[in-house]
């Protein structure tokens, strides 16, 4: 096995990770701009202030998108990926565009010594081969929430409705 | 406060024990107990989105990001250092025009961030981070200064090996990862819980950076090599030539 390992964010990733309008694929005011959001939680059930989560996605008509700007973003390129840091009570969020299946989340964390890959299904009744394969309250744990603005995902990383947290093939857990 | 003989007891007692990624249940790493999921991983093959990598371009990335000498108005202290090297995946394909991230502490041990209270010096010439795009070959490049060991509170007498952040992509989804490269021969190696929670050795030779003395430059800078394999990719030649 030749593989890099993965080693812990740290607590001070704010110094090499986050920049301005990371967690903003598309900016707030456009009307079909969603928020996806929720909290990161730990085993006591107490909010995680110092996570980062990743976010990668297709377009609302299913295409993935293959462009650059997510660092420096002009308003108009939608390119599917973000990232936000949690606040203080552990929330972290994004302005995006619902995409039609799953949003693919990346988790990283102060004390999680390698990061965590989930998925955050858009809420629609079809089960996929991973859904259908889940006992339902495991299943519950990946499906997000339906708001007004936009949609609710909370991340437990640990206890009583623990996230379903995945691995592919080929990596060695 | 457990002391360091206390940790180091219960990092031997686990040592071997984990596979080559590090364990996300590693107790003598203090802050994991409560942040590590209990539940085994759900092993799912790679679907739609997840079978790509965010893009990144010349528009994100200026040149002069891989500098981390030249942020400010002058020299930083320390040792004046290049880190460079190879991303590949697991079939030994670079990794082009993909983003490099680092983040690091200034060489006495001390980062450009708030919540780091340790009593040494900020250097106001060096803030510590840095980015850049891999070319062509999957090189990428940094010039920077090496980073100081610095302590903190997992246990008393808590120190950690000198290390640079590294934030990579790969070519798919499932090969996002961050970690760390090290220095080799550092002694704090053994009773760092961090570095331990790898249980393997071999896995952690792997973050180890190596002395290379062909990209030191005269009266300038050091010079320090680490390549980086990925995993594999999950894509068919014929996903990989077209747009999805």
């Amino acid at each position: 096995m030749t593989h890099a390992p993965g080693q812990t964010v740290g607590p001070f990733f704010h110094l090499g990770l986050p920049y301005e309008g990371d967690n903003e694929l598309v900016p707030p005011g456009r009307p079909d701009a969603i928020r996806l959001h929720g909290r990161v939680l730990d085993g006591n059930g107490d909010g995680v202030p110092d996570a980062v989560i990743e976010v990668w996605q297709a377009d609302p008509a299913g295409a993935v998108p293959q462009v650059g700007g997510s660092i420096r973003r002009d308003g108009w390129t939608f390119t599917g990926w973000g990232r936000a840091q949690t606040d203080p009570d552990g929330h972290y969020w994004f302005t995006t565009l619902e995409p039609p299946v799953f949003f693919a989340i990346t988790v990283f964390a102060r004390g999680l010594t390698d990061r965590l890959f989930t998925r955050a299904y858009v809420p629609s009744g079809h089960l996929d081969t991973l859904l259908e394969r889940l006992p339902p309250e495991r299943r519950a744990t990946l499906i997000t929430t339906r708001e007004q603005r936009g949609l609710r995902f909370d991340i437990r990383l640990q206890g009583e409705g623990e996230t379903v947290f995945l691995t592919f093939p080929g990596q060695a857990a | 406060m457990e002391t360091q003989a206390d940790i180091s007891r219960e990092i031997a007692e686990l040592r071997g024990s984990g596979g080559p990624q590090p364990r996300l249940d590693y107790p003598p790493y203090r802050s994991s107990v409560l942040r590590h999921p209990t539940k085994d991983l759900t092993l799912v093959d790679p679907e739609g989105v997840e079978l790509w990598a965010p893009c990144f371009s010349s528009r994100d990335v200026a040149a002069d990001e891989a500098d981390l000498t030249i942020q400010r108005a002058g020299e930083p202290l320390g040792e004046r250092m290049v880190v460079t090297g190879r991303v590949v995946d697991g079939q030994g394909r670079p990794v082009r025009r993909q983003l490099v991230e680092i983040w690091q502490a200034n060489a006495s041990g001390r980062y450009w961030h708030q919540r780091d209270q340790h009593p040494a010096p900020l250097d106001p010439n060096f803030v510590g981070a840095g980015r850049c795009l891999t070319d062509d070959n999957g090189v990428y490049r940094f010039q920077t200064i090496k980073p100081g060991p610095y302590p903190w509170r997992n246990h008393l007498n808590a120190w950690r090996p000198a290390h640079i952040h590294f934030s990579l992509f790969g070519t798919d989804f499932t090969q996002r990862l961050v970690t760390q490269m090290y220095f080799p021969g550092d002694p704090l190696f053994d009773l760092d819980p961090i570095y331990q929670s790898i249980t393997d050795q071999k896995a952690r030779d792997l973050l180890l950076a190596t002395y290379d003395h062909e990209l030191t430059t005269p009266e300038y800078s050091l010079g320090y090599r680490w390549d980086i394999v990925l995993g594999g990719t999950h894509r068919t030649p014929t996903e990989e030539e077209g747009q999805p």
